[in-house]
C-alpha cells in the first residue's frame, strides 16, 4: 500500500484498532496530560507578576539560570573531550569507563546526592582534603550547587556527542591524517564541526536536565535562599507554606520546558 | 633508488613486495577482498602493517600518516561535507605550513586545472558525483605528494562522467612525477590509465606486468573475465581463447575440435552484437552467439550444451612468475 494513503483509510481497510490496545494508550496519555492541564487552569493569572516579583523567587530564577548556564558550559569544556576519548582512543578498560560515564543517568537524584557528600562533604574523602590543604568547602555553596548539576547532567551530553562523533566516523580523520592534520587539528576543523548537531542536542539535553535538578542539590549543596535554592527547591519549599506560589513557578519551568522541547524538535530532534 | 619500494605485510590481509618507479602508475587490479584497499591504506599508514615501505629512499614504516608524503582519494571521495570544495582542497596545503592565502590559492589553481574552478564555494552535497570526485583528486594532489593513491577514482559514477574523467586524470598523471598506485576493477582504467599492472589474488600478486600482456596473457581468473578472455590451467600452462572462438553445439560435436566441454547455460547477456552466454561445467566458459543462435539452439539458463574450440585459436603459455 501506498505511503501517501491517509492513516484513516488504511485502519477502515484494516479494521477497528482494538479495545485492548485503544483504552491503555488513552489512560497514558491522560496520565500524561491531566496533570499539566490542570496546572495551567489553576494558576492564578492574575496575580502571576507580583507572586513572580517576591525576592525569593528572582534569586531562585537568578540561581537556576546561573546554575544550568555554568553546567552547560562545564559540560562543553569537559564533557566534550570525555566523549572524545570514549569515541577515539582505544585504551583498556575503555568499556568500564563508558559504563562508569552512565551510571548517573540512571542513579536517583538522592542517591547522587549522597555520593557527592561522601566525596567532597565537610569529611567526605576528597573534602577533608581540600579544607586541610587549602580551607575550601563546597558543601552548601553555589560552587556545590553547580558540581551537583554537573554531575547528573554530564551523563546526557557525553552519550548525545560520543554518538554524534560515531556518527561523525573515523574515516574523515584519516582523511584529515593523509592531508597533514596533526590530531589537535584534526578535532578542532573537522571531528568537532561534524560533531556539531550532538554538541548542541547535548548542551539543551544538559541544561534541561540542570533546571529541572532537586534531589542531588538539595542533598549535596541544602537548600539556602539566595545560594543554593535553585527554582525545584523553592517549589519544594512553598508547597509547604504557599501553594499557588508554588504552582506559579511550576508553570515558569513548564512553560521553559516546553520551548526547550519545540526548539529541540525543530533543529536537532528530526533528521532532515 | 627513487620511487616506491614495497616489502609490507598486512596480516590476514595483504602482502606485496614490489618496486615502482616515479612517474609509473600502477593499475592495481584483482577481486573483492584481494588486499587492493588494505595495500593502499598500508602505504598512507592508515592500517597496521610490517615490513618496508621506502619512497625515494626514505624509510616511511615509522612514520605516522601525517608524516607521509601521500595523496589519496577515497572510493566514496570523503569531502569534509562542512567545508567548500576550495576549503576541502585547502585543507592540505595549509596543514603543510602554507599562509591561508597561499593555500587558498594552490587550491583555486588545482581546482581549476580540473576544470571545476566556479564550484570553490560550493559545499560538497551541492556537487555532482563526477564534480566531487575532481574536487576529491585534486585535493590530494594538492599537497604535491610523492605517492598518489587513488582508490577506485571512478567507482560509483556514471559510464559517461567516468569516461571524461578517466581522458582528464590520464592527462594528469602523465605530469605527475611521483608514484601513483591505482585500485580499480575496471579494465579499462588499468589498460588506458597504468604503466603497469600489479594483479592481486588471495592477498599476494599473482602477476605483474605492463597492461597488453596482461590482458593478452592473464593468468588469474579474475583478469581473464576482466579482459572477457576464457582462461584454463592445464599441467602448470595456460591456455587463453576467445568467447568469439568458441562453437556452442546442442550435441557432443564430432569434428576436429580437440577441446569440448559439456556445461549448463547460466546467464545471457547482450555484448556488442552478439550474445555472451556463461557456461558452467568442469570450468566457468564464456562464449559469443549471434541472437539467431540463440532462438536456434533455444540457449536459456538451465540449457545443457557442449562447447568447444580449434586449437588453433588457443594461446598456450607458461606462468611467468617470479619465485615460480
Amino acid at each position: 500500500m501506498p505511503h501517501n494513503v491517509p492513516m484513516s483509510s488504511t485502519g477502515a481497510r484494516l479494521g477497528r484498532p482494538p479495545l485492548l490496545l485503544v483504552v491503555p494508550a488513552a489512560l497514558g496519555a491522560l496520565l500524561l496530560v491531566v496533570p499539566l492541564v490542570t496546572l495551567v487552569a489553576d494558576t492564578p493569572w492574575g496575580d502571576v507578576r507580583e507572586q513572580l516579583s517576591s525576592t525569593a523567587v528572582r534569586e531562585a530564577l537568578s540561581l537556576t539560570v546561573l546554575a544550568s548556564v555554568v553546567t552547560v558550559v562545564m559540560c562543553l569544556l569537559l564533557g566534550t573531550p570525555l566523549a572524545w576519548v570514549l569515541a577515539r582512543v582505544p585504551f583498556p578498560g575503555r568499556s568500564v569507563v563508558r559504563a562508569a560515564v552512565i551510571v548517573p543517568l540512571v542513579l536517583p537524584p538522592v542517591v547522587a546526592g549522597v555520593a557527592l557528600v561522601t566525596a567532597l562533604g565537610r569529611n567526605g574523602t576528597l573534602g577533608r582534603l581540600l579544607d586541610d590543604w587549602f580551607g575550601v568547602t563546597i558543601p552548601y555553596t553555589t560552587t556545590a550547587v553547580v558540581i551537583a548539576h554537573t554531575f547528573v547532567s554530564l551523563p546526557f551530553y557525553v552519550l548525545s556527542v560520543e554518538g554524534a562523533l560515531r556518527s561523525a566516523g573515523e574515516e574523515y580523520d584519516a582523511v584529515a591524517a593523509t592531508l597533514g592534520a596533526d590530531r589537535w587539528t584534526t578535532f578542532r576543523r573537522v571531528t568537532l564541526p561534524l560533531a556539531l548537531p550532538g554538541v548542541v542536542a547535548g548542551s539543551a539535553l544538559a541544561w534541561a536536565r540542570s533546571l529541572g535538578e532537586f534531589g542531588a542539590t538539595i542533598t549535596f549543596a541544602g537548600n539556602y535562599p539566595g545560594t543554593t535554592q535553585t527554582m525545584p527547591s523553592l517549589i519544594y519549599t512553598q508547597l509547604q507554606s504557599d501553594p499557588m506560589v508554588a504552582r506559579t513557578v511550576s508553570m515558569v519551568l513548564l512553560i521553559v520546558s516546553i520551548l526547550v522541547l519545540a526548539l529541540l524538535r525543530n533543529r536537532w530532534l528530526t533528521r532532515p | 633508488m627513487s620511487g616506491l619500494e614495497l616489502g609490507l605485510t598486512v596480516p590476514g590481509r595483504v602482502s606485496v613486495a614490489a618496486v615502482a618507479q616515479p612517474g609509473q602508475v600502477v593499475g592495481v587490479i584483482g577481486p573483492n577482498g584481494a588486499g587492493k584497499s588494505s595495500l593502499l591504506r598500508a602505504v598512507a599508514g592508515l592500517v597496521p602493517s610490517r615490513g618496508e615501505v621506502r619512497v625515494d629512499d626514505r624509510g616511511w614504516s615509522e612514520l605516522p600518516v601525517r608524516e607521509r608524503d601521500v595523496g589519496m582519494a577515497f572510493q566514496d571521495q570523503l569531502l569534509f561535507p562542512h567545508l567548500t570544495a576550495l576549503e576541502n582542497v585547502a585543507f592540505g596545503p595549509r596543514n603543510r605550513g602554507a599562509s591561508r592565502a597561499a593555500a587558498r590559492s594552490t587550491a583555486q589553481d588545482w581546482l581549476d586545472r580540473f576544470g571545476v574552478g566556479d564550484l570553490g564555494r560550493r559545499k560538497p552535497r551541492q556537487l555532482s558525483g563526477g564534480q566531487a570526485q575532481r574536487v576529491a583528486i585534486a585535493r590530494a594532489l594538492a599537497t604535491d605528494p610523492r605517492v598518489l593513491l587513488l582508490d577506485e577514482p571512478f567507482a560509483g559514477l556514471d559510464v559517461g562522467v567516468a569516461a571524461g574523467l578517466r581522458v582528464e586524470l590520464a592527462r594528469h598523471l602523465a605530469s605527475y612525477d611521483g608514484v601513483t598506485l591505482l585500485v580499480t576493477h575496471d579494465a579499462i582504467d588499468a589498460l588506458t590509465l597504468a604503466d603497469v599492472v600489479w594483479v592481486l589474488e588471495d592477498g599476494e600478486l599473482a602477476q605483474v606486468g605492463p597492461p597488453r600482456e596482461v590482458a593478452a596473457r592473464p593468468l588469474t581468473r579474475h583478469v581473464a573475465r576482466l579482459v572477457g578472455l576464457n582462461v584454463l590451467r592445464e599441467n602448470g600452462r595456460f591456455r587463453s581463447f576467445s568467447p568469439s572462438s568458441v562453437t556452442v553445439s546442442p550435441a557432443e560435436p564430432a569434428g576436429s575440435a580437440r577441446h569440448r566441454w559439456p556445461g549448463t547455460v547460466t546467464s545471457l547477456a547482450p555484448h556488442g552484437d552478439a550474445v555472451r552466454i556463461l557456461v558452467t561445467g568442469e570450468h566457468e566458459l564464456l562464449a559469443d552467439v549471434t541472437p539467431a543462435a540463440v532462438a536456434e539452439l533455444e540457449l536459456a539458463p538451465g540449457r545443457h550444451v557442449w562447447l568447444s574450440v580449434k586449437e588453433t585459436a588457443v594461446d598456450t603459455y607458461d606462468a611467468e612468475r617470479e619465485g615460480d
